[in-house]
């Protein structure tokens, strides 16, 4: 097929300016990681974009952050959070998704119902708060997980593709005398293993990212997940290791340790993305057949 | 009674409250897998919804919801002529205004344009960087945002190139808007255009090859045949963005504002949430949640009005 020379233009410039977009989304993190490794001292003179590791590369801010208490705490509260979480996330989604597609629960749309209607409304977050004071969950481990134990926009993609599981493989299971619960873990299960996988990622990314319900329903420093020491490291201002008596030092310092600490806390995202983002990609596709 | 369920029930299905105990003796177990679900939205979810009576009384959490007195609408008159009502309501409103008329748009100039690229390996790196910033996570991409609008940030480094002050951008009531819009394009049009690449690579090729037969040029394909095959996809994505636009963000603008911009930063949910859980006005920040929450709902049922006159597009 022939191209116009003004086609031709038109398709070098798209890609270039397309190329851009990528450019302005990555940017920020390769500034951050390159600002990580610099001289504290020469990234406080710098101005304007950095594009490589500005004066002596070092180690420092590194050396610090990982020695930072906190954030190992952080670390090792969030794998918690992120594991119990997505298990009971998962087990529970599943469950919902399979009772409302069967066609024998005679429940099925009264619930499918009152699930996405909760989309809609929601009561907000003080009535939530005083949920969780009064069914004793305030400031422990349930408070994180419990809460956000469903996402009904996950049970819809869910429910999604079990509807389009052929019901030939359900009735001759029920032939051969299976109940709901062989059906659902022999039969279901197994053929779901691609929307389960894209379910656990958005789950597990979810945990990982949160911090808001764990900043207003917990009180204990020991429980707090990471996201809520990142916020004190980068929002408040506020680094943990304090060490140095010099002021100048330590507030540059703080600079370096915030682009440590956001790339220690970034890094399993960032490593694990390529891989996953199949899965993500399909899990909106699924979605959008039936939103 | 029984009789007339004996007579509308057909096959295994009664209705009514006699069906439901023959479906539930004939299906226990599923009554049993569907039970911890039921607990959770009744608890989480709508439990939530009745506590938001306290909206009607002076909640005192000592005599709980049974024992704390009812003022009627005192809460929502006091909202009414709350100095700051003005001020939240205007800012959650334009924030999501914006959001939704330079946001909503930009994802599909994105994917039609990103369907105009010829080179594959391109195209895909090209989308894998792009959805990319979704995955991170709001306290670390605005810590980031925070850095960079700092009087030696780069963002502001860009801005004095183009003439602006070398200050700290975010001490300035006028730059929070722009920058928070901004953040949030940034972070989200790449995720946001992949249900529209979906939705290309559903419109069937002969189409295309059918008009370049007929001499159609690549612009007119665009407009005649790529637009008008989004369009669905377009109108039910708009209404679930409108349906979502008095609560969108919100929780990042708790991380991003500071005391001296409130003016322009301040919404109607950080508001709920500073009255509500750190000066503990429980009643008084239901009352406001509550308008919130209706204002939502009205604004979806209304656009799903619309939208149903108009294309017969609707969410349920």
């Amino acid at each position: 097929m022939k191209r116009s020379v003004g086609e031709r233009v038109f398709d070098c410039m798209n890609t270039l300016l397309m190329a851009l977009l990528a450019v302005i989304c990555l940017y920020p993190l390769v500034h951050v990681a390159l600002s990580s490794f610099s001289d504290p001292a020469a990234l406080m003179a710098h101005e304007g974009p950095i594009l490589r590791i500005v004066g002596a590369p070092t180690l420092k801010g590194y050396e610090i952050t990982l020695n930072n208490r906190s954030l190992v705490i952080g670390f090792r509260n969030t794998l918690g959070y992120l594991v119990a979480g997505t298990l009971m996330n998962v087990l529970l989604t599943s469950m919902a998704a399979y009772v409302i597609s069967r066609k024998h629960f005679m429940l099925r749309r009264a619930m499918t119902k009152a699930m996405i209607y909760t989309m809609y409304f929601s009561g907000g977050i003080i009535p939530m708060f005083i949920i969780v004071t009064f069914t004793k969950i305030y400031n422990t481990p349930f408070a994180v997980v419990l809460p956000t134990a469903i996402s009904t926009y996950n049970v819809i993609i869910m429910r999604t593709f079990f509807m389009n599981i052929p019901e030939s493989m359900e009735e001759s299971a029920i032939i051969d005398g299976a109940g709901d619960w062989t059906i659902f873990t022999r039969i279901m299960m197994p053929l779901s293993k691609a929307v389960i996988a894209v379910i656990t990622l958005y789950y597990s990314v979810g945990h990982w990212n949160s911090w808001f319900n764990a900043m207003i329903f917990l009180r204990e420093r020991s429980l707090y997940p990471l996201q809520l020491f990142l916020r004190e490291i980068l929002i408040l201002n506020n680094t943990a290791n304090e060490a140095s008596s010099d002021f100048v030092e330590l507030s540059m310092a703080r600079d370096l340790v915030k682009y440590c600490t956001i790339i220690v806390s970034t890094l399993p995202i960032l490593i694990a993305y390529p891989f996953a983002q199949r899965y993500f990609v399909q899990g909106v596709m699924i979605g959008a057949v039936k939103g | 009674m029984t009789r007339t369920h004996q007579v509308a029930a057909r096959g295994s299905m009664r209705k009514g409250i006699h069906g439901l105990a023959d479906n539930i003796r004939r299906h226990p177990v599923i009554y049993l897998m569907a039970l911890p679900v039921v607990v959770y939205y009744i608890v989480f979810h709508y439990a939530p919804m009745y506590g938001l009576v306290i909206a009607f009384q002076r909640y005192v959490p000592a005599r709980g919801i049974m024992r704390s007195k009812w003022v009627g609408i005192e809460n929502f008159v006091k909202f009414f002529s709350d100095m700051y009502s003005g001020r939240i309501i205007r800012n959650t409103l334009l924030i999501n205004l914006q959001l939704l008329v330079f946001g909503f748009p930009i994802p599909i100039a994105f994917a039609v344009l990103m369907n105009e690229v010829r080179r594959q390996r391109a195209k895909r790196l090209i989308q894998t960087v792009t959805y990319m910033p979704h995955f991170i996570s709001s306290v670390v991409i605005c810590g980031i945002f925070l850095d960079f609008t700092k009087s030696n940030g780069v963002i502001t480094w860009v801005v004095s190139m183009l003439g602006g002050e070398k200050i700290d951008l975010l001490t300035r009531a006028g730059n929070f808007q722009p920058i928070f819009v901004s953040m949030n394009i940034w972070q989200e049009f790449g995720w946001d255009s992949i249900i529209y690449f979906a939705a290309l690579s559903s419109i069937d090729p002969t189409l295309y090859e059918a008009a370049m037969i007929d001499g159609a040029s690549r612009l007119r394909r665009v407009i005649h045949i790529t637009l008008p095959s989004l369009l669905p996809t377009i109108a039910i994505l708009l209404l679930m963005r409108i349906g979502n636009m008095m609560s969108l963000g919100w929780e990042r603008i708790v991380l991003m504002y500071n005391p001296l911009i409130y003016e322009t930063s301040d919404v109607i949910s950080s508001y709920v949430y500073r009255r509500g859980l750190v000066e503990f006005n429980y009643s008084y920040s239901a009352a406001v949640g509550m308008f919130n929450s209706v204002c939502n709902v009205t604004l979806l049922t209304l656009a799903n009005i619309a939208s149903r006159r108009m294309n017969n597009a609707s969410l349920w």
